[in-house]
């Protein structure tokens, strides 16, 4: 199943053929290259020379307070936008705009109402005019997703978590290489926000998707990142890039390990945010 | 996935069903008794002017001259000789108004410089009733079908174009950005995302349009042309057919509200707005 994802990814890229081989499809390398940005009309940089690298099926996720620039810093990862200066640059080509091999995903779904949950989830087929796959991979990622009973239900009539998640099967259906996340979850219950964190990173290693997540949530990197980006603000710098060492089971948190990662980041990141840990939610 | 008890669900359905059944019987006694009031009225308005020795010639305007001669144009199928070429002017009338209407509303509502520049001559022209550009419309067309067509794509058009606009600027900018990401050209953004977005803005824009093209068609069909329904009208005056006249207004009335009806219909068809159960 994943490696019939693996070989229809439309961008060419050498490792592809080796990630197939094992069943897994194999996640897009970025990197960034003295990035930064500055906003027509508001003075000074958001972002400040930002360098990076993120490796294939490398789940990042990038921590700061709000108005750091974590959502301008992704809009320029996906091409939404392009930077004042320096590059982004994914499997070794430079972003110039969006792309089928990299899918952002918003704090709200944005599903379109007046579709199904089958046709939301095969927009993106649609617009690559590869329609013909529609048929085998909706029900494909709608099952990844655990939404396969709710095919033909109109999106109106289903749960913020639910939404969420066909807006994930939707980002998921054209085989990206890349998924950039922008605090998905946040508008969800605890529960379901737990539940989301635990599948996306579950299906994200699965496929071998490379992952950036934006949060401002500590609970939530330790839960789903290999490494965390703490970033500064005024302008957006990275304060701080550290790895979470922690197993699968780990992650699920009430453990020792799960904890000391957890004082150990929000340490760094209340350090960071100069002791103001008062936009901090945690569970 | 919540679990809704079986028993639960279908109470409610059953209990749902019966409460929409009985508002379905009430309205439908409402309306037969509106259509009984209008009727009596009429009536009433006959018996008067029967009564009145200035008035006693228009006499049969009342419901039962009319009426039968309801029946007489139906048998001879004059109704439909007087009907389709108004249907048709109106038909092509509409059909300009919302080749204009449609992208021209979807340009204001996208283009905000161009909304500024258009909206104070758009407002100075929709306020002159159509009629006004009769003589000029008489003008400017070889045929007096041209001319009522121009009329009626005048008067239909601003509705279609205002509604359409509105439509557009209601639409949450997240399902642009959202289809750009998932790799959209500007024709999947138009037929995908914005035009199923805004279709019941359009439609009801559609029907309001409907309703005044349909008003001002009588009216322009006192021009020149020797058919349609204002055609028809004109004609029963000047054989002093008032019997025929009182007929042909109820068909203009009946052909309205079906149109409207219809148009009702296709934007129940096409609302995917969830009424907040
Ligand atoms: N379109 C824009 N034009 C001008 N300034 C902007 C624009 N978008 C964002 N900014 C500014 O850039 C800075 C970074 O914004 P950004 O949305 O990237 O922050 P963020 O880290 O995502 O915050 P949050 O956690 O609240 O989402 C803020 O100071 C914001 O005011
Ligand atoms: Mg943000």
């Amino acid at each position: 199943m994943f490696a019939r994802f693996a070989n229809t990814t439309a961008f060419p890229q050498p490792a592809a053929q080796d990630g197939a081989a094992r069943g897994r499809a194999t996640g897009a390398h970025l990197a960034v290259m003295g990035l930064s940005h500055a906003y027509k009309k508001i003075d000074g940089l958001v972002l400040d020379s930002l360098d990076f690298e993120v490796q294939p099926g490398e789940v990042l996720a990038l921590l700061g307070r709000s108005g750091c620039g974590k959502s301008t810093l992704l809009h320029m990862l996906s091409g939404l936008s392009l930077p004042s200066a320096g590059e982004v640059v994914i499997n070794g080509n430079t972003v110039r705009g969006p792309s089928q091999a990299w899918v952002m995903m918003f704090q709200a779904p944005s599903l379109y109402p007046w579709m199904s949950v089958a046709q939301n989830a095969a927009l993106g087929l649609r617009f690559a005019r590869r329609s013909s796959e529609i048929a085998t991979r909706v029900p494909e990622v709608l099952e990844l997703v655990d939404l396969s009973p709710y095919a033909d239900r109109n999106v109106q009539d289903l749960s913020g978590g639910q939404q969420q998640r066909v807006a994930l099967a939707r980002s998921l259906a054209t085989a990206p290489e890349m998924l950039l996340l922008d605090e998905p979850f946040s508008a969800l219950d605890a529960f379901t926000r737990r539940s989301l964190q635990r599948d996306v990173r579950a299906i994200a290693r699965r496929l071998g998707l490379t992952m950036v997540l934006v949060t401002h949530d500590v609970s939530e990197a330790v839960r789903m990142a290999d490494r965390v980006l703490v970033l500064d603000a005024n302008p957006g710098r990275i304060a701080e890039d550290t790895a979470i060492a922690l197993t699968e089971e780990q992650r699920e948190g009430g453990c020792e390990r799960f904890n000391a990662e957890h004082i150990r980041l929000m340490e760094i990141y209340t350090e960071v945010a100069h002791g103001d840990p008062s936009d901090q939610t945690d569970d | 996935m919540t679990a809704i008890p079986d028993t639960a669900r279908r109470n409610a359905g059953a209990g749902g069903f019966r409460l929409s059944q009985l508002a379905r019987a009430r309205g439908l006694a409402h309306a037969g008794l509106g259509i009984a009031l209008l009727m009596g009225l009429w009536w009433l308005g006959g018996r008067a002017v029967a009564n009145n020795p200035n008035m006693f010639a228009f006499a049969d305007f009342a419901p039962g001259p009319t009426l039968s001669a309801l029946w007489g144009i139906v048998q001879s199928g004059a109704v439909i000789d007087m009907s389709v070429p108004s249907l048709y002017r109106v038909g092509y009338g509409m059909l300009i108004a919302a080749a204009l209407g449609i992208p021209v509303g979807i340009a204001i509502g996208r283009l905000p410089w161009l909304r500024e520049l258009t909206n104070v001559p758009f407002q100075f022209l929709r306020m002159i009733s159509p009629l006004s550009w009769m003589p000029i419309a008489v003008m400017a067309y070889d045929t007096w079908d041209g001319a009522i067509v121009f009329l009626i794509s005048v008067a239909a058009v601003w509705p279609i174009l205002f509604s359409t606009a509105a439509g557009v600027r209601r639409i949450d900018p997240a399902w642009l950005k959202v289809a750009r990401n998932l790799g959209a050209n500007p024709l999947h953004m138009l037929f995908v995302v914005i035009l199923p977005a805004i279709a019941v803005d359009i439609l009801t824009g559609v029907r309001l349009a409907l309703g005044v093209a349909w008003v001002v068609l009588v009216p322009a069909e006192y021009l020149g042309v020797t058919s349609g329904l204002g055609y028809a009208i004109n004609d029963a005056r000047d054989t002093l057919d008032y019997a025929q006249l009182g007929a042909v207004v109820v068909v203009i009335g009946i052909i309205g509200f079906a149109l409207d009806s219809g148009l009702a219909a296709l934007i129940k068809r096409f609302n995917w707005v969830r009424a907040s159960a």
